[in-house]
């Protein structure tokens, strides 16, 4: 099979084989930490600032999850490809899902 | 492109490796025997299923009910929708024609994952018996309808938790399935075979991989949080705890509006493969169609709250999705035109596999265009939750993917077992089938627009003409559908030897022997034009 595997007409996605170091890892887990606070800092000023907190922190931590700890920053540009389209399908979702909830 | 009509590996369908018999095919990988598989539990499914809706238009002949009591009625729709949509119309053609057929349109061997596929159908056999078993455990059958709406799904006291666990599992068994499919047509292409030249079945497939893969997950997670709020009340849906029950229905039409497109989209590709063939010509308008598809699966997603146009969602909401269901239609009504288009000027062998196409072209028409109606948020106000919806419904689903399920497995049967059925019996199975479906959908479409409700045990009377023509046209589509299935079974066992091409058709698998060798090709084919080259062909 693998012979006919290399004739296929679509041979994308090579996975790229770097690995950052720990250190990397240590720095982003203090930052997420640190956002982590800030949204619990958020949620104690008001109900206003724990949404926009939510809205805007929680994609960057989820961001950085993405880029670091599952290696998306050393894939090819199609995975990034990939998970953008992704990402962009959810936020068609929340906004469909936001012209009931924020008009009742 | 190369053409290996001879071979010398054995069919499919004798026993070549250790295990013999049923732990033969119960161990397969081979994806030809999966798709088998799947269709024998599926047929079964859909008789059970048949053998309900029997039942409840049986309970609608008279204005008064004695036959069965009102929980049994519950109980039965609820478990007609659930058996006919998880368990038929959305694994229906890729399960069945998608795994038998995707690698040999393609020009492959086998599927990417054939162990992940084996799984897969493992996962749709543990899924069915834990619907069934739901039936008769816990607090019986549960009674909320398929779409286990809360709040109600949260209070009964019927078995709703593992019939939602069940419908959990199917999804499991869609996702693989998904997954494998795009795998393959992304990995496992002939040698020449690029995207703009694999057959439009394919693209189909393709389409609702994707659709398989990213919404299903979303109705996975929706029915794990019911089974959550049954057993911990943790307050998402139900509103007397700060939950939103829209919120339920938000997330569960996430999913199963796409998942119309699961359902239909591989019935729309079977079609495009059969109307060449029989109008020796290619279709018309290649990447149109292609694209279509594409275009289905993307739009299909976004138009889901067309369900909840009475739910009290907000008025921008009903707007928007009401747009939204207006733009869908057109790819939708691109592919019929296309097919039309084939059509025209072509020359035309009339067989029992175009009989049932064109069958599917004028039923799903009146399906789309009563769905376009509902789109309108006027007319869906007042025919919401009516039998408009039901007879709506079942023209699409029954008269779109059910009659195209019928003319795939007619059109390739010859090629799945080697055998050839009697086309007069066909024809003869089709007339009941045709006007029965017909005084039954058609009837229900009547009765909704006369204002009767959708789920009521008994009926007025002014409602009760219309119900026994709908009753009656039940009895001569179930009389249809024994004939064509005994027709069928009758063929495996005791039919004519078939030609490798009976149809004269030019797609990669009529290349093939019939029944197709284990491995399919005898080597892998190069493929050096399109999947419709009947010119070619003509002038060999």
């Amino acid at each position: 099979m693998s012979e006919y595997v290399e004739h296929s007409a679509d041979n994308q996605g090579e996975h790229h084989d770097e690995h950052p170091g720990y250190g990397t890892f240590i720095r982003v887990w203090v930052a997420l930490l640190i956002l982590t606070g800030c949204l619990v800092g958020a949620s104690h000023l008001g109900q206003t600032y724990a949404v926009w907190g939510l809205l805007t922190l929680t994609p960057l931590k989820a961001g950085l999850v993405f880029y670091y700890f599952m290696h998306l920053r050393y894939e090819g540009p199609l995975f990034k490809v990939v998970v953008l389209v992704t990402l962009g399908t959810l936020l068609i979702f929340f906004a469909l899902l936001f012209s009931d909830v924020a008009f009742r | 492109m190369s053409t290996h009509a001879s071979t010398a590996q054995p069919s499919y369908l004798v026993d070549t490796g250790e295990r013999k018999g049923l732990m033969a095919w119960l161990t397969t990988t081979d994806h030809k025997r999966i798709g088998l598989l799947y269709l024998y539990s599926m047929v079964t499914f859909f008789f059970v299923g048949v053998g309900i809706g029997f039942v409840m238009r049986l309970v609608q002949l008279t204005t008064f009910q004695k036959l069965i009591t009102a929980q049994t009625y519950n109980a039965l729709f609820t478990v007609h929708g659930v058996i006919m949509i998880f368990l038929f119309v959305v694994p229906g053609l890729p399960a069945i024609f998608g795994n038998f057929f995707l690698p040999i349109l393609i020009g492959a061997k086998d599927v990417s994952f054939p162990r992940l596929n084996l799984a897969s159908w493992y996962f749709f056999i543990v899924g069915a018996i834990l619907a069934v078993l739901s039936l008769f455990t816990g607090g019986g059958a549960p009674d909320t309808g398929w779409t286990f709406y809360a709040p109600f799904s949260l209070k009964t006291g019927t078995n709703v938790s593992l019939a939602v666990f069940a419908a959990f599992v199917l999804g499991f068994s869609s996702m693989l399935t998904g997954i494998n499919f795009i795998t393959t047509i992304h990995r496992l292409r002939a040698p020449g075979m690029k995207w703009f030249r694999m057959p439009l079945m394919c693209w189909a497939l393709y389409s609702t991989a994707w659709i398989q893969l990213l919404a299903t997950p979303i109705v996975a997670i929706t029915l794990v949080l019911v089974i959550l709020e049954r057993f911990f009340g943790i307050g998402i849906f139900d509103p007397a705890k700060g939950g939103d029950p829209l919120l339920y229905q938000h997330l569960f039409w996430i999913y199963s509006h796409p998942a119309v497109y699961i359902m239909i989209l591989p019935a729309m590709g079977a079609i495009t493969e059969i109307i060449p063939t029989f109008a020796k010509r290619p279709v018309f308008g290649y990447k149109a169609i292609a694209f279509s598809s594409m275009s289905i699966a993307a739009v299909g997603s976004l138009v889901w709250a067309h369900h909840m146009f009475t739910s009290g969602m907000s008025n921008v909401a009903q707007m928007v999705f009401s747009l939204l269901t207006m733009v869908v239609a057109v790819p939708s009504a691109i592919k019929v035109f296309n097919w039309v288009s084939t059509l025209y000027k072509g020359s035309i062998d009339f067989q029992p596999p175009l009989l049932f196409a064109l069958t599917f072209i004028f039923l799903f028409c009146i399906g789309g265009l009563t769905g376009v109606m509902q789109g309108a948020l006027a007319v869906n106000v007042h025919i919401h939750d009516t039998y408009f919806i039901v007879g709506h419904f079942h023209y699409v689903m029954f008269g779109g993917t059910g009659m195209a399920l019928f003319a795939a497995l007619l059109y390739w049967f010859p090629k799945m077992w080697g055998k050839m059925y009697s086309k007069k019996m066909i024809y003869a199975a089709w007339f009941p089938m045709f006007i029965g479906f017909n005084m039954l959908y058609f009837g229900m479409m009547i009765l909704g627009v006369m204002g009767m409700p959708r789920r009521y045990y008994v009926h007025l009377p002014q409602f009760h003409t219309m119900h026994v023509v709908a009753t009656v046209g039940s009895w001569f589509l179930v009389l249809g559908l024994l004939m064509f299935f005994g027709t069928l079974l009758y063929a495996i066992f005791k039919g004519k030897k078939a030609e490798d091409n009976p149809w004269g058709g030019v797609t990669l698998e009529w290349t093939i022997p019939s029944p197709p060798p284990l491995e399919n090709f005898e080597e892998i084919p190069t493929v050096t034009h399109g999947p419709y080259h009947f010119e070619q062909k003509e002038a060999k």
